[in-house]
């Protein structure tokens, strides 16, 4: 399968070996890609596996450490953005990356005005954007300014500022993550309608169903290594989605599950109807009870966080209810939901949890305090005891209350965050990718201590990547793909190769044609 | 106003672009605050009150279109009060010693966007906040002025002093200086160099989003640095003309004098952060700040610290004002 395809045409690029080093890590060891002419090329990966670092290597934002780029069979080194766009390889970015401040016309021809005597020449400007964007048939003011526009056509002005430059090259990074089916199904007609006129495209995009409707060919990254090249038609969902996430169907043992030793609450503690946000994830139910872990399962990108945010009052649901013990609430902020016993502990832990210069004791009472209020300081008997405690609990190390956080490895540093939320004695916890980018040892004893709370009566509400993690630690599995909930799954389908199917399961209705 | 009214005002004010609308506001205030004093005092409203307001603030209209270069990108810019002084300083002197009038001025415009080009430079390559680098250079520029002579020099050559106290007359009575038509020919450079060369529209792009300029190939640390020699130049000019309006170069001229500049230009409807604002606004922010000027003067019995009270409250509704408009588009 990782033999290239014939083909007709000689690729337009030809990456090889391409390796990049960043201080202490390798983003990327030493992978190959080829891009031809009139064909759209999916490059697919999860989080950390080096799609972003690949493009950037070839658009000049950060040159590889090592190997080859080839543009039309000559070698080519780029040192920064413009070079590549001067050599006809034109980037969409993920987040559009143009000036919202700026009219529409300026946004599509910055850099490139059309001048008359040294002076631009507004009214060619104007004439020019208009062409550029009637090909891709777009009809916006040129005048306008960018930023009074929705997202997705600021995305598709980012492309018609693209063709300005007669690009031979299309990268469109994630370009879909935030349109909506109607929106996703233009910008489809247009790549189509670039591919046809001989433009090279790559297609970065988690979404498995559009990576079907629109590739020609794909490429998979997993860790920063190329996994394989592969052409849709002959490939399975599933083959590709266990290439993306690095297992091989059928040689996946059956992880053993913890002994029940909970059962769980009959009423539910936590139930969502209906509930959902426009562009982070559609309408569903959940219902969670006591001394329940339930899993969040699904790629990147599929709603996870989004899902934890809503429930945690984080961002405001469009649609739908949240009741707590049966009787309905309001969040209006993370405040309302603590007080009524939920915690989330963040998968960002640098930005959004950890004080890197305080000492261990005080990031674990943080919490504690907050929820006290600054009127009844935590007296510092208790907060001695309980930090002991947890230190021990958690097997936090070093085991000294007076350690400083940001000396701590990112696992300690987990444990502490976990610990925090925990003294505060949620109802129902909301963990994040708890154990991602931590070791093994850290990775085990977080696992451990959430289902020895679930004993205790909390209710856990779990999400990771790691779909065996998942299924070791979970009753019962929601699988999320395309910021929908697809299924949910308990006893005995619970299990890494059922998860796995439900998330590559096919449903064509899914993306507009 | 009753509810109503205001709903009817807001109305009508949608109607009109949005991106001129804090310029639109400046415009409103100044017709506003000129009104007032016409409506107060006799004499108020006869053209040469008009052309005074460009005579007496000519430095300040060169300062401000500075300025306006630097916000525009995102930055800040501290030391044009210290540069300018230090420019009557470098003026004086020099014609002092004897140095031709045209010589002395190049000096003087050479000195001030060097300063500004070395400011830049460490901006950009040594990615220091434009707060602390600027601040630097006003603590050095306003060292070189006492290094100088911590005493005023006067200024007594000919030539300089015919510029300074030649004018030219409008109509009947209504006279203007030199250093208006320069500050003027200033005011129109910047609007080309803004509006129609790539140059000036790379200052909007790094305003509005740098990461999304660089990525857009475009050549960013080139107009980081760029703005701050522009701001330099017009420094010094806006010096130059401080020291044709006083005929004397002193190490204390302009005190505070950046701090003024920048109100104007954020009055005049520039965003802070970057990326919005127009030239015209700026010249009409400095037009606000005069007329509440003359305004106290002609009251008389108002101390001129009712000037700085003034100037503090419009600010504080200006910013205001730009947040509301802001927070409505988002």
């Amino acid at each position: 399968m990782t033999e290239t395809p014939t083909r007709s045409a000689d690729p337009v690029v030809d990456m090889r070996g391409i390796t990049v080093e960043f201080p202490g890590v390798l983003a990327l060891a030493g992978v190959d890609l080829r891009l031809y002419p009139g064909q759209v090329h999916a490059l697919m990966g999860e989080n950390g596996a080096g799609k972003s670092t690949l493009i950037k290597a070839l658009t000049g934002v950060h040159p590889p450490t090592s190997g080859s780029i080839h543009l039309n069979g000559g070698p080519v080194e780029f040192t920064a953005p413009a070079q590549a766009q001067a050599a006809g390889i034109s980037t969409v970015y993920q987040e559009v990356n143009l000036c919202p401040n700026l009219s529409v016309a300026e946004n599509i021809l910055l850099g490139r005005e059309p001048r008359r005597l040294g002076a631009i020449d507004p009214r060619a400007m104007r004439v020019r954007s208009a062409q550029l964007l009637e090909r891709i048939g777009l009809s916006v003011d040129p005048g306008s300014v960018l930023g009074s526009h929705p997202i997705a056509v600021q995305q598709l002005v980012a492309i018609a500022r693209a063709l300005a430059v007669d690009a031979r090259v299309l990268v469109l990074d994630e370009p879909t993550s935030s349109l909506d089916t109607d929106e996703v199904g233009e910008l489809f007609r247009i790549v189509r309608v670039l591919r046809d006129e001989g433009v090279a495209i790559l297609f970065v995009s988690h979404f498995l169903d559009q990576v079907y409707e629109i590739a020609d060919r794909m490429t998979v990254l997993r860790n920063g290594a190329l996994v394989g090249e592969y052409l849709p038609q002959e490939t399975e969902r599933l083959e590709l989605v266990s290439a993306m996430l690095g297992r091989e169907l059928g040689t996946l043992e059956e992880v053993e599950r913890r002994a029940e030793e909970r059962t769980p609450g009959t009423a539910p503690l936590l139930t969502a109807e209906g509930l959902g946000r426009t562009g982070a994830i559609a309408p569903f139910d959940l219902e969670i009870r006591a001394s329940e872990v339930v899993g969040l399962a699904g790629l990147l990108g599929s709603g996870r966080t989004e899902t934890a945010r809503l429930l945690f009052g984080a961002d405001r649901a469009d649609s739908g209810t949240i009741s707590v013990d049966g009787r309905q609430v309001r969040p209006r902020g993370p405040r309302s939901m603590i007080a009524h016993g939920v915690a989330l502990c963040s998968e960002d832990r640098k930005a959004e949890g950890v004080v890197a210069d305080l000492s261990v004791r005080d990031n674990l009472v943080l919490a504690l305090q907050a929820a006290r209020g600054w009127m009844r300081p935590v007296p510092r008997r208790t907060a001695d005891a309980l930090v002991e405690e947890y230190i021990e609990r958690l097997d936090i190390r070093p085991a000294d209350p007076g350690a400083i956080m940001g000396h701590l490895s990112g696992g300690n540093q987990q444990k502490v965050l976990l610990a925090r939320w925990l003294i505060t004695r949620p109802r129902l916890l909301i963990l994040d990718e708890p154990t991602r980018g931590i070791d093994v040892g850290a990775k085990a004893q977080i696992q451990k201590v959430v289902t020895e709370l679930a004993a205790d009566g909390m209710a856990v509400l779990f999400i990771s990547a790691e779909l065996e993690e998942v299924v070791r630690v979970c009753d019962r599995v929601v699988v999320l793909r395309d910021r929908r909930k697809v299924t949910e799954l308990d006893g005995d389908t619970v299990t890494v190769d059922e998860v796995m199917a439900a998330i590559a399961e096919h449903e064509p209705e899914a993306v507009a044609p | 106003m009753n509810v109503l009214d205001v709903t009817r005002a807001r109305e009508r004010i949608e109607r009109l672009p949005q991106r001129f609308l804090p310029v639109i506001a400046t415009f409103v205030v100044f017709v506003l605050t000129f009104g007032t004093g016409s409506v107060l005092y006799d004499g108020f409203a006869s053209p040469q009150i008009l052309t005074n307001l460009f005579v007496d603030n000519a430095f300040l209209i060169v300062l401000a279109v500075g300025m306006t270069f630097v916000i525009l990108t995102g930055g800040i810019d501290l030391s044009v009060g210290a540069v300018a002084a230090l420019s009557t300083m470098i003026a004086a002197a020099t014609l002092q010693a004897g140095w031709p009038p045209l010589l002395s001025v190049l000096a003087v415009l050479v000195a001030g966007t060097a300063l500004g080009l070395l400011m830049g430079l460490v901006i950009h390559f040594f990615d220091v906040q434009p707060f602390i680098v600027t601040l630097a250079g006003m603590f050095l520029a306003r060292g070189l002025c006492l290094l100088i002579s911590v005493e005023s020099i006067s200024i007594t050559d000919p030539a300089f002093r015919t510029v300074a106290t030649g004018t030219i007359t409008l109509a009947e009575g209504v006279t203007l200086t030199y250093s208006v038509l320069i500050a003027l020919a200033v005011v129109l450079a910047a609007v080309y160099v803004l509006h129609l060369t790539r140059f000036g529209r790379t200052v909007y792009a790094v305003g509005g989003s740098a990461t999304s300029a660089r990525l857009m190939g475009l050549p960013t640390g080139r107009v980081r640095v760029g703005v701050y020699a522009v701001s330099g130049f017009c420094s010094a000019l806006g010096g130059l003309l401080f020291s044709l309006y006083m005929l004397s170069g002193y190490g204390l001229h302009g005190v505070g004098m950046e701090l003024d500049v920048i109100a104007a230009v954020v009055i005049g409807g520039t965003l802070l952060t970057g990326g919005v604002g127009y030239v015209a606004g700026s010249v009409l922010g400095v037009l606000v700040l005069g007329t509440v000027q003359t305004l106290i003067s002609f009251e008389g019995s108002l101390s001129s610290w009712w000037t700085r009270i003034v100037i503090g409250v419009l600010l504080l509704a200006f910013i205001m004002f730009q947040r509301l408009i802001v927070r409505r588009t988002e």
